[in-house]
């Protein structure tokens, strides 16, 4: 069974700094309060190391990349 | 038989226990969260991890303000909802029961009290209770634990779950009374009563609570609260968190427990009345009672309820209508709660049955001196 990295917001923990949507521009931006929008959950294989920076760079620590089972 | 014609009566509780589930699952019960969500999963997932140390939140919370149903099944019967509650308890292996109910809801909670003290199982002696403030957002199932754990009605981040982790971090139950009141006609009965307690609300001639059979049309419940009182324009249907039907659409509209009717409430909206200014008042409420915990939510639903006012005082404009649309995209799936969810659906439909009203609105003021 294949793998995939998903990206999930804390939206409680979430201030609105905004520094996810730059690095990952990609699949987050950002509303018209500064809040993300993830466009997409998956993460492909190539902006992995982006998305690891987007969850150790946050300063709330609101993003989690998670790897789970693929959904059938 | 209905719920409400159902004896509240001290008869010894069946023996049930964890195969109860099962039954649950055969009859198709679901919750009233609003998500119709399958009543014997959410058993099942407490049962699975329970070790005697369960708990279960009997929900009486109704924040929904228009919502009277809650409170009149506490009223009127609630040996049938303990019923429900005992039977959880011994399904699940529960340590402890918590009844919470309203701020609102003194008369339900006396009565629900006074039922309590005639009861002698065992587990009458491990209910609590807990007074849930008059918030919308306190009925939610996390805000529920929450506030029983540390005295805030505001929703928690999922996961945990309250079913993996909820009151004293065990697995908890939070059940709606209604659905446990079903339960206890099931247990009793073998069957479950198929009918459903809304709440007509609105211009009706006698608004209030109605016990209808699954199925029953909204111009059916409308005849039971008395017929329309004035002549009708649209349905809210589901309460705050509903959608808006024009008139002519939700008459023929068959409510069930998986037609989205939410908590319940049939509100009916007469010609007389401006639909954009209701809509604009029910947007400021709900932005009002944002828990302001998620930046989505607080910000984008006052956002979302100012447009909407600034459409009902000075004219509206494309821009702004259009602005509504997108930030009610924007808003969807992006709170710890549910709360931007149903506000943002409940604005949609507005935006799309009273498309024409929202484009031309003027102020009320304005158009009787023209």
């Amino acid at each position: 069974m294949s793998k995939e990295h998903t990206l999930s917001v804390d939206r409680i923990k979430c201030d609105g700094r905004g520094l996810c949507a730059e690095l990952l521009p990609e699949l987050i931006r950002l509303d018209d309060w500064g809040y993300p929008i993830l466009t997409s959950r998956t993460v492909p294989e190539h902006l992995l190391p982006l998305a690891q920076r987007a969850v150790e760079d946050c300063p709330v620590l609101a993003i989690a990349l998670r790897r789970s089972e693929r959904r059938p | 038989m209905a719920l409400l014609d159902q004896p509240d009566t001290l008869a010894p509780l069946p023996r049930v226990g964890r195969e109860i589930i099962g039954a649950i699952e055969t009859s198709r019960l679901t919750g009233r969260g609003g998500a119709s969500f399958a009543t014997a999963t959410k058993w099942r997932a407490v049962a699975d991890r329970s070790r005697g140390d369960g708990v279960i939140v009997v929900n009486g919370a109704e924040g929904e303000p228009r919502s009277l149903k809650d409170g009149t099944l506490m009223s009127a019967r609630p040996h049938l909802i303990l019923d429900g509650a005992f039977i959880a308890a011994r399904a699940l292996r529960a340590r402890r029961i918590v009844l919470y109910t309203g701020e609102r809801h003194t008369a339900a909670r006396d009565s629900m009290l006074r039922a309590l003290a005639q009861r002698s199982e065992p587990e009458s002696r491990t209910v609590g209770v807990a007074n849930a403030p008059a918030r919308y957002v306190a009925g939610a199932e996390t805000a529920a634990v929450h506030f029983i754990n540390h005295g805030i009605a505001t929703p928690t981040t999922v996961p945990p779950y309250p079913f993996a982790r909820g009151v004293d971090g065990a697995p908890t139950l939070v059940q709606n009374v209604e659905t446990l009141a079903n339960v206890a006609v099931l247990a009793r009965t073998g069957k479950l009563p198929g009918t459903l307690l809304l709440t007509a609300a609105g211009a009706v001639a006698r608004p209030g609570v109605v016990e209808v059979e699954s199925g029953t049309t909204v111009a059916d419940v409308v005849a039971r609260a008395g017929g329309p009182s004035e002549a009708p324009r649209a349905v809210l249907v589901g309460g705050y968190f509903g959608r808006w039907m024009p008139a002519s659409d939700a008459w023929a509209l068959s409510l069930t427990q998986t037609t989205g009717i939410g908590c319940g409430v049939i509100g009916v909206l007469p010609q007389s009345r401006c639909p954009v200014c209701e809509t604009a008042g029910i947007m400021r409420y709900l932005a009002s009672e944002s828990s302001a915990q998620c930046g989505p939510c607080f910000f984008g639903l006052r956002a979302l309820a100012d447009v909407c006012t600034r459409i009902t005082r000075d004219e509206s404009s494309p821009t702004d209508v259009q602005r509504l649309q997108r930030w009610a995209v924007d808003v969807r799936g992006r709170g710890a709660c549910k709360h931007p969810d149903g506000a943002a659906i409940f604005l949609s439909s507005a935006l799309a049955v009273f498309e024409q009203e929202f484009a031309r609105h003027r102020p009320h003021d304005l158009r009787q001196a023209a």
